[in-house]
């Protein structure tokens, strides 16, 4: 949220520094007094966890690439070898596989809960698209760092997955071929494949960190959106960032960690899948190929749609169509929490999306097509009809007049509020209110 | 509280979700039903038995390595803590019953050694190829990490090494199979090669193919998993630490949060 | 907005109730989120220190059947190049009559005796067999492999080996004797197995 610095320089050399580079000013300014809305739930700590995960992430993998052999012949050995012989080897490779996995838990809840509490809404639509773009970094990464492993699974999945490219000879015959052989480096999946998956591996990490820095950004412009959805008013809405949601995301975090080290150090191989603990053999395609969990929702919509061409398209589009989801809802008010209706349907696409995660588990026959495609069908459905429409027919609840009315009840609040009271139709437009908390922003 | 419940059922869906989906995806795995062990080593406080990973060795090397590679292990691991922990000079007595190929020497030959701890396992055939060759066509898998390579990894391995039968009277098996009970398609290249007696027990183990099938799965956990009971020991810290770490920082938050809580009560109770 | 103090809502900076235990416990907070980042911190640097498999591959046998007298050969070993030179009666004898005083480095730098061992030629020289000398070949100094293995090397002032990075000298027992290196060349652990076989590490 825009508003005037109070960073005050204690020292002379935080005074010299402060007129050449003021760090300091920015840590003071946006993460301790920054103000965040008071009744921000648990849920508004995974964007913390997520950074801590990044960082994990990114260290453990700059370690490992320390140890690992990007060639054909030593690759699967060479985590053999980090797993036996490097020290703490085990540790780390553990943490960094079962860390993708973290990693994808956090995200989808960080973006269900934005997708409930209408977070993508104005102002915060290029917040939202710079999420789905981290998210399509991270597919990229997983995707590429699960390749390394070149296991039976990791090969027969950059095969299946490279392959799709070739759909496009259906367009321009030749050209998905000619892409195909060009992600390759040659006629198969192989040494130059794996090379470049693991340059690319290693870069798209920092491509994220970047990003990542902009959705900060461009979460500080306008603040945080909270569970009521009703703008930030006066200064008794908000606390300041520090020590009220540090020590709240710092809670949240060790509570996450214990999952994670649970699964380090006692399941690390549970989310993964023992075909890929025998080398990768081109000749032997395994019976069954699964991506790994957090790909299955979108490998069973490419599945549900029997055309090649169309099932990529389906595929792609599924992920697309985040990034216009703050133009398809058509509400005025944001938190699904007030939206009668539209909250059946939120719920139904949360079924919806974990029926086609187990769907892309199974194998593609018989009634699991079928209702492949009634939830592939659902999920499309529910981004760009039941959002334009739901938004336009709906009478959404009664919204708090306030952050603060919300957490004390109606009368306590209305002391240190300000502005007139006004009625709750007016409340209800995000437009008007933002407008008020910028223009006191810029005093 | 609305907002605690909900966050609360949100946060169940997305962890049941994570969690029920791989073993879901495993299940759906095909092949026969494959019977859970007591094994040692279960979490969080298992640990290997030091005498049955010797004897798993032992049958490893009497039996497995006629035909089975273990190439990512080396003769010194069965002296590393946490496996079979055979003392120095039984390790390089071990080593040195293999004869490995090293060189070129001076006059650019290899030459057979006895082994020593930093060699790897001897194999048994010089090259894929040439295994195929020994054993009509079929290649005998590494057993490196085989008890992770497969689903439910040492209870198959238990189940397969004791499930060779008299295949069902209805059923066709191909030339050069075998029936096993466990195996995905039940006609296993693999011949049934555990016979009572077959290997030699010197510690008042029973030499039955039930415990000879136990123990080499014993050992073959650990040659996938050689530091998982390292593993299962950081771990107890790094959860005992985490446990405490957690309440503090619960206590840390609501100490922080109380001055808020309190005023807002006040502000109620004003009205 | 514009009025925030510390906290964004100023109201809360006057509670009065208990903010010394408020304290104890961030700071307590602190120090396990410091504890718990060290830890984390090991396992990334402890990875770089040699593997368990480079470890392991710590010993090599050579045999010296094939070295006559004034004859030198060169084996790797843990990466580095170990000289083991038979040497002539006169080499040894030269290197006997050196003063300890003379030398820049009085230890013997041999792994298989105590550190404060001398660097007398007998400390330097294999265990009851004076004419092999066995040592790393690296120059003490920064690590360059010093001349003198080959026949027709130039051995430098003092009959041994010499340094041609930076000039140092060093005797026929491996001993430093002019130049920047401040140290003789080491010692390896090793012992014969055989009159002409040994095992270095």
């Amino acid at each position: 949220m825009a508003h005037e610095s109070t960073y005050q320089p204690t020292s002379g050399f935080a005074r010299w520094l402060d007129s050449r580079l003021p760090i300091p000013r920015l840590v003071h300014d946006q993460f301790v007094v920054f103000p965040a809305p008071r009744n921000l739930n648990y849920l508004w700590t995974f964007g913390a966890i997520l950074s801590f995960l990044l960082v994990a992430q990114i260290a453990t993998g700059i370690v490992l690439a320390m140890h690992y052999q990007p060639t054909t012949a030593d690759a699967f050995n060479s985590i053999e070898k980090i797993m036996r012989d490097v020290n703490w080897g085990w540790l780390l490779r553990y943490a960094h596989a079962v860390g993708a996995s973290m990693f994808f838990l956090a995200a989808y809840i960080h973006m269900f809960r934005g997708l409930y509490y209408g977070s993508y809404k104005a102002p915060r639509e290029i917040l939202w698209i710079l999420g789905c773009l981290i998210f399509l970094l991270m597919i990229a990464t997983a995707f590429m760092g699960y390749s390394l492993v070149w296991g039976q699974m990791s090969f027969w999945a950059v095969t299946v997955i490279t392959n799709l490219f070739s759909s496009l000879d259906s367009v321009i015959p030749g050209f998905g071929t000619m892409l195909v052989q060009w992600i390759w480096g040659g006629f198969s999946v192989g040494e130059p494949t794996l090379n470049r998956l693991f340059s690319l591996h290693y870069l798209f990490p920092f491509i994220i960190a970047g990003v990542v820095v902009l959705h900060v950004w461009a979460l500080h412009i306008p603040g945080s959106n909270n569970p009521t959805g009703v703008d930030v008013k006066t200064s008794s809405d908000t606390l300041s960032f520090h020590p009220y949601f540090t020590i709240k995301d710092g809670f949240a975090a060790v509570m996450f960690f214990i999952l994670f080290a649970g699964l380090v150090f006692y399941a690390p191989n549970y989310l993964g899948h023992s075909d890929n603990y025998i080398p990768a053999d081109p000749l032997v395609t395994p019976a069954h190929i699964v991506p790994e969990w957090y790909f299955l929702p979108f490998y069973a919509i490419l599945r549900a749609i029997p055309d090649k061409l169309m099932g990529v398209i389906a595929m792609f589009a599924s992920i697309a169509v985040l990034f216009v989801i703050p133009w398809l809802d058509t509400s005025r008010i944001r938190s699904v929490s007030y939206r009668p209706i539209f909250k059946w349907f939120f719920w139904l696409f949360i079924i919806s999306c974990i029926a086609l995660g187990y769907l892309g588990a199974q194998v593609a026959e018989g009634w699991y097509v079928f209702f492949s495609r009634v939830f592939t069908a659902y999920y499309f459905a529910f981004f760009l009809l039941v959002m334009p429409i739901v938004g336009l027919i709906e009478k959404p609840k009664r919204l708090p007049g306030s952050i603060t009315e919300s957490v004390l009840g109606p009368q306590a609040s209305s002391a240190p509020v300000a502005k007139p009271p006004k009625d709750s139709s007016v409340d209800a437009m995000p437009g008007g209110a933002v407008a008020a908390a910028a223009a006191e922003g810029r005093a | 509280m609305r907002l605690l419940r909900r966050s609360l059922a949100i946060l169940a869906l997305c962890a049941f979700s994570a969690a029920a989906l791989p073993s879901i995806s495993h299940a759906a795995g095909e092949g026969p039903e494959i019977a859970a062990q007591e094994w040692s080593w279960a979490p969080p406080f298992g640990r290997f038995d030091r005498a049955q990973l010797q004897r798993g060795y032992k049958v490893y090397q009497r039996v497995c390595a006629n035909c089975h590679s273990m190439n990512l292990l080396s003769y010194r691991n069965l002296g590393e803590p946490g496996g079979p922990q055979f003392s120095e000079a039984a390790v390089s007595a071990l080593a040195a019953q293999a004869q490995i190929t090293d060189g070129p020497d001076d006059t650019g030959k290899m030459f057979q050694r006895p082994g020593r701890p930093s060699d790897r396992f001897r194999a048994p055939y010089a090259n894929a190829q040439a295994a195929r060759a020994a054993n009509g066509g079929a290649l005998p898998p590494d057993l490196s990490v085989m008890a992770k390579a497969r689903p439910k990894g040492p209870d198959y391995i238990y189940a397969m090494l004791t499930g060779y039968e008299d295949p069902p009277v209805d059923f066709k098996m191909s030339t050069g199979m075998h029936y096993n009970a466990a195996f995905p398609g039940h006609q296993i290249a693999m011949p049934n090669v555990l016979v009572d007696g077959v290997v030699e027990y010197t510690d008042g183990t029973e030499a039955t193919v039930s415990n000879y099938s136990k123990d080499v799965t014993a050992f073959l956990m650990w040659a996938a998993e050689p530091h998982l009971e390292q593993r299962y020991q950081v771990g107890a810290r790094i959860m005992i630490f985490l446990i405490v770490f957690a309440i503090v920082m619960y206590l840390t938050k609501k100490a922080v949060w109380s001055r808020v809580h309190r005023r807002d009560h006040a502000a109620k109770s004003e009205t | 907005m514009a009025s925030s103090d510390t906290s964004a809502d100023p109201s809360l900076d006057h509670e009065e109730n208990d903010p010394s235990r408020r304290d104890v416990m961030m700071i307590a907070a602190g120090a396990f989120a410091a504890i718990g980042g060290a830890a984390a911190l090991w396992p990334l640097l402890d990875q770089m220190n040699p593997d368990a498999s480079t470890l392991s591959l710590a010993t090599i046998e050579v045999d010296l059947a094939p070295v006559e007298e004034g004859q030198a050969i060169t084996v790797m070993w843990r990466g580095k190049p170990v000289f083991i030179r038979n040497r002539t009666a006169e080499e040894v004898e030269e290197a006997r009559n050196v003063e300890l005083s003379a030398l820049p480095d009085p230890l013997a730098r041999n792994m298989n005796l105590a550190d404060t061992a001398p660097a007398t030629d007998e400390n330097r020289a294999a265990l009851d067999k004076e004419p092999w000398l066995v040592m790393i070949g690296v120059c003490t100094h920064l690590g360059c492999i010093p001349q003198g293995q080959s026949v027709g090397a130039y051995k430098g002032e003092y009959g041994g080996w010499f340094c041609p990075c930076h000039g140092s000298s060093y005797d026929t027992a491996g001993r430093i004797r002019k130049g920047p290196a401040p140290e003789n060349m080491y010692i390896p652990p090793y012992a014969f197995t055989s009159d002409t076989k040994i095992k270095i590490g």
